[in-house]
């Protein structure tokens, strides 16, 4: 049958039947090998037939001025989990790792965190203030930020809580739950330390509070240090502006550290001499541990990595024979060396193959190309980053830690593929 | 006159570092004139906050404990509060008229913080009279009862992070690999069937 349409149905596969874990069998033969016989014989119908986009005309130039992905792809989306917050507004959501490749996140698909919404501002009536510890405190206007000397640099963003379900045990089926609160873009933006040097910096000063202007005006203090070594403020994310929910129109970016201090709608910078003790830094983003005592001022993000597929969302469809294992590592200590993974869950170790652009402070791109004979599989992936640092495991954590920190989870995943392909988060002895 | 290398923005005046410079830090920097008494910030409290955070603190629903979980900090599960976690008052005050209540942001003034914040005391039983009022002028007297508890990011000392030798690749673990913890058997996960249950270690 010959549909004349010009129209593409939006023919999404579902994914929720893999997500329940009730796929029942997956699909491990092949679409050329299910075709009936008198079909195989006669051809793929996909080659055989005229097929609508061979013989019509799609859609022209015109027809959309801002481009969206495929309706093929609409599940290819940001997810949340509603039971982790007393409220919408101030929330997370996840960023479809299982389905990504590469090291850069789709500006539309970046994970969004709020404590007040998205504050939507008009970039004529957004200001940047500079007070404190300074000689001259300054007002600038975004005509104003766009005059100073840009940088282009790729970062991770990763949010301290991002895993921290998984403290207590496997409980999130799917790494864009387990793994989500992460993104990696360009930025573009003016060097803190620029912004900082024209209002003066005082001798006395050795610390930086960071404020947004959304409901929630968050506060975190920052070493002046840091301020001064590689934080940008910026403007654009991927070459365009930054997302209403990326901070629209001006965002702190604070390479390697805990993404609560990366504030969005960033309209103030105060110079002072000691740390502030804002709420995000006490009340949160302190690691509380076995013994009721609590870190504080965790900034760094440790080394870390997950395989994004197989995963729970991404299962092995194809059956035996060759399979990609492919993930992300990042470090908040700068590049990632080396990432192993295991396929017995952790007994043995390979090193795998890191690919596109190693840099600091970045998501690193990882593949271990396999030839899968079927059996069970405990994907494991280790990552190791240029300072040295090995990503532990889930279980070293908890010996130093407990399991009410919350926050900086970064421990060793584990996949079980199962001979018939469905995945699932498990944890190991 | 001219500033910095570029001479770009403008000078800011007092009136607008005013406006937006109301961070408070714990040894009282930032602290505006006022004043309110806990009976005061009953009253507050009652008509703004207790909706979300309960008549007692004890918070509504999923929204914030505010009061209570003394004691509870090495417990399985700890219950953080101003009393029990919170180190500094001021962050207190600081928050409050930051953020607070949710959604009607910054419509508090300065001495109905204080009595929100005297009341909060009460309730955490830092201090034990209705009539107490707290200021500008006394706040600094108060310290919470956790505030020795937090201690500098120590990470790096750790075992798995103090050994930076290369790690084990082969025979890692003495016999096969068992799956001791499922995810599916929690069964938490969005498009589950009981996706309104609560987890462990929910962000807020």
């Amino acid at each position: 049958m010959t549909r004349k349409s010009g129209h593409t149905a939006n023919w999404a596969p579902s994914r929720r039947a893999f997500l329940t874990g009730a796929a029942g069998a997956a699909l491990t033969t092949s679409a050329a090998t299910a075709l009936p016989g008198a079909a195989r014989a006669a051809g793929d119908p996909a080659i055989t037939e005229i097929k609508d986009w061979n013989r019509y005309l799609g859609e022209g130039v015109d027809a959309a001025p801002y481009g969206a992905p495929s309706p093929f792809e609409a599940h290819v989306v940001r997810r949340d989990v509603p039971w982790l917050t007393a409220d919408p507004v101030s929330s997370v959501n996840f960023t479809p790792l299982h389905e990504l490749d590469g090291i850069i996140t789709p500006n539309g698909l970046c994970f969004e965190r709020h404590h007040a919404g998205v504050a939507t501002i008009d970039p004529a009536e957004h200001r940047l203030m500079i007070n404190g510890l300074v000689d001259t405190p300054l007002v600038f206007t975004m005509q104003d930020l766009q005059r100073f000397p840009r940088e282009n640099r790729l970062y991770f963003l990763e949010c301290a809580a991002n895993t921290g379900m998984e403290w207590r045990g496997a409980q999130l089926n799917g790494c864009q739950f387990t793994h989500g609160m992460v993104h990696c873009v360009v930025y573009t933006g003016v060097p803190l330390k620029l912004l900082l040097d024209e209002a003066g910096l005082k001798a006395s000063g050795t610390w930086l509070l960071a404020e947004g202007a959304d409901a929630a005006a968050m506060t975190r203090s920052i070493p002046l240090e840091k301020a001064l070594d590689d934080c940008l403020v910026a403007f654009k994310m991927n070459g365009e502006a930054l997302r209403p929910e990326q901070g629209y129109p001006l965002r702190l970016v604070v390479p390697g550290w805990e993404g609560n201090m990366w504030v969005k709608w960033l309209r103030r910078l105060e110079i002072g001499d000691a740390p502030y003790a804002q709420r995000e830094e006490t009340s949160k983003y302190t690691d509380l541990l076995d013994d009721g005592t609590a870190r504080r001022h965790t900034f760094v993000m440790d080394v870390k990595s997950v395989i994004t597929s197989p995963s729970p969302q991404a299962p092995v469809t194809h059956g035996k024979g060759p399979l990609v294992i492919t993930g992300l590592a990042w470090s908040g200590n700068g590049r990632i060396s080396r990432v192993d993974v295991s396929l017995d869950g952790g007994r043995n170790w390979q090193t795998a193959r890191l690919d596109g652009p190693s840099l600091s402070k970045a998501l690193h791109r990882f593949y271990l190309d396999i030839d899968w004979d079927g059996s069970e599989l405990l994907l494991q992936s280790r990552a190791i980053d240029e300072a040295g640092y090995v990503q532990p495991s889930k279980d070293a954590l908890r010996a130093a830690r407990g399991v009410n920190s919350i926050y900086h989870n970064n421990g060793i995943q584990t996949w079980q593929v199962r001979a018939d392909g469905v995945v699932e988060n498990v944890e190991v002895s | 006159a001219p500033h910095g290398t570029y001479n770009l923005g403008r000078r800011a005046t007092e009136e607008e570092v005013a406006a937006w410079n109301i961070d408070i830090r714990p040894d009282g920097k930032g602290l505006p004139p006022g004043r309110g008494t806990v009976s005061a910030g009953e009253t507050i409290y009652t008509e703004q906050c207790a909706s979300c955070h309960g008549v007692f603190g004890e918070g509504a629903g999923r929204w914030p404990v505010l009061a209570g979980g003394f004691g509870t900090l090495d417990d399985q599960r700890p219950v953080k509060t101003v009393g029990s976690y919170w180190p500094y008052l001021s962050t207190v005050y600081d928050y409050v008229r930051r953020a607070m209540p949710f959604g009607d942001a910054r419509s508090l003034s300065d001495d109905d913080v204080y009595a929100v914040t005297a009341f909060l005391l009460y309730l955490n039983d830092v201090v034990t009279d209705e009539d107490f009022e707290l200021s500008h002028e006394n706040f600094t007297q108060y310290r919470l009862p956790n505030e020795p508890n937090f201690k500098a990011d120590d990470r790096a000392s750790e075992a798995h992070y103090a050994d930076r030798s290369e790690p084990c690749m082969t025979e890692c673990k003495p016999g096969p690999v068992t799956v001791e913890m499922r995810a599916a058997v929690l069964d938490v996960t969005p498009d589950a069937e009981n996706g309104e249950q609560m987890g462990s270690g929910a962000v807020d």
